[in-house]
């Protein structure tokens, strides 16, 4: 166990083979992960888009009842207070699911910057136990617990329904895997979520499910390039040069950090988000530095790690953008040595698309 | 666990076996079992000299580099090629494959490391 962020969070489950296993598991099989960690916040109230579209960059007014979409809460610099992902839960109702690490200051954040609307801002991270199932079988396990339809629940979409004798529980169909899956929301208390997490290990055994901790939740997203806050996005990292271009709607005609964005846009980008597959040994970790052929300290390695299923040593880095070519070779500098790596297309890993039955 | 008794421990859990004035160097069940997958080691060249409680190379797991630090003072007379490749070997059996073969400078200095027992007793306390 480690305290993440005052919660006790399981790395790895030996027993599930560890990091390499766990991680297999939901690229071949399935995984289920203790989420509750996640914070979330809820915007109600007649002027509640407005507030989201004031504070997210994507666009909330594209969002359909039952529809989420990945987005970003951004500082009045462009750069990020942190990602989000928000569900439009009903005609004027929104829940935006957030960070850990980032929850008291998200909440804050948009508390104070919704006062001007008609809203009701509310910190629900206590009220749900969040359980992700991720994997090609999430679905099957899935639907053995619940009578909600999930093959009518397209990917970022949301039903309700029965889980594991709760009624009304949210089914998301989002993940942060780059695979296919599922996030539930139960009620919080220790019990349920035991009831919960139990049953479904239980309903898993046949499609060989296996519990994940935070290490897989790392490799996992790593592998599929899904940023993490404090590295591949941070308070000093605009949206250009993370490379989250789609998610930012610029057609929006106001939202917080739009302006510097529009001016970041016509100036260009200094660095820029890469990928990296090593070809000397050696594993690139957060932090190292990233040199050129003359050994020039060019960037820096945001994630690192050897990718259980790719089974190579991959890194995201931000360098400037001339050093960004497909194919072309930089160097790590890993405790003192250069070593070289090939700069490759990203995400590393993409979920192979479903075969037409 | 059994840590071999012909082994003697360090508290940066690496074992040596010493044969007069040659040793084996590697690391233990609990080190490899906290570390968890490891991916990638890193050995120096034959005819390194390394010395008592410096490191001599790294390993790593999916989640974590750690320093290896040698049990004794000496030069590396061989390293184990098939880390390269398998990695994963130390967590198959970590008290087999051994990472270093060195030449002693001062045999006596091994007397000072953990027996198998107190090792395991340190072992326990540590948690």
């Amino acid at each position: 166990m480690v305290d993440f962020n005052g919660w006790d969070m399981p790395v790895e489950y030996p027993s599930a083979g560890g990091i390499i296993g766990e991680h297999n598991a939901v690229r071949t099989a399935v995984g289920i992960f203790d989420v509750s960690h996640m914070g979330d916040i809820q915007i109600s109230g007649p002027e509640a888009l407005n507030a989201v579209q004031h504070i997210s960059m994507n666009d909330a007014s594209s969002l359909a009842i039952g529809q989420a979409q990945y987005s970003a809460l951004l500082y009045p610099t462009g750069t990020f207070v942190d990602d989000v992902v928000i569900h439009r839960l009903g005609e004027n109702n929104y829940l935006l699911v957030i960070n850990a690490g980032t929850g008291e200051k998200d909440f804050n954040w948009v508390r104070d910057n919704t006062r001007q609307f008609d809203t009701d801002v509310k910190d629900l991270s206590d009220s749900y136990t969040q359980i992700a199932i991720q994997g090609p079988h999430a679905q099957g396990l899935l639907q053995k617990l619940t009578d909600a339809d999930l093959s009518a629940v397209k990917f970022y979409w949301f039903t309700h329904g029965k889980v594991v004798d709760l009624e009304n529980i949210l089914i998301a169909r989002t993940g942060y895997t780059g695979d296919d899956g599922f996030e539930i929301y139960i009620p919080p208390d220790e019990e349920t979520g035991a009831q919960v997490w139990n049953a479904i290990l239980e309903a898993g055994k046949e499609f060989g499910a296996a519990p994940c901790g935070l290490g897989a939740r790392n490799t996992l997203r790593l592998e599929a390039k899904l940023p993490l806050y404090g590295h591949e996005i941070s308070d000093s990292i605009n949206v250009w040069e993370a490379g989250l271009d789609r998610f930012c709607k610029m057609d929006k005609p106001e939202f917080i950090g739009r302006p510097p964005l529009e001016k970041a846009r016509q100036e260009g980008i200094q660095r820029t988000l890469i990928g990296l597959e090593m070809i000397d040994r050696g594993i690139a970790r957060d932090g190292y530095k990233v040199l050129d052929e003359a050994a020039k300290e060019i960037g820096y390695v945001t994630s690192g790690s050897y990718a259980p299923f790719l089974k190579k040593n991959i890194a995201l880095a931000y360098v400037p953008p001339e050093f960004a070519n497909l194919g072309s070779t930089v160097f790590v500098e890993i405790r003192g040595q250069r070593v070289a790596a090939k700069v490759v297309p990203t995400p590393f890993y993409k979920r192979p698309k479903k075969r037409a039955a | 666990m059994k840590y071999p008794t012909e082994f003697k421990y360090t508290k940066e859990h690496e074992w040596i076996r010493v044969d007069g004035n040659n040793a084996t160097i590697g690391i233990t069940y609990h080190a490899q079992e906290s570390l968890g997958d490891i991916v990638f080691v890193e050995l120096p060249r034959t005819g390194t000299e390394i010395s008592k409680g410096k490191p001599f190379g790294t390993v790593e797991s999916v989640k974590a580099v750690s320093d290896l630090y040698s049990p004794a003072s000496g030069t590396v007379t061989e390293t184990n090629e098939e880390l390269t490749t398998a990695p994963e070997s130390v967590n198959k059996d970590a008290h087999s494959a051994w990472l270093i073969k060195i030449t002693l400078k001062d045999p006596s200095e091994v007397q000072s490391l953990l027996s198998a027992h107190d090792y395991e007793q340190f072992v326990a306390e540590e948690h």
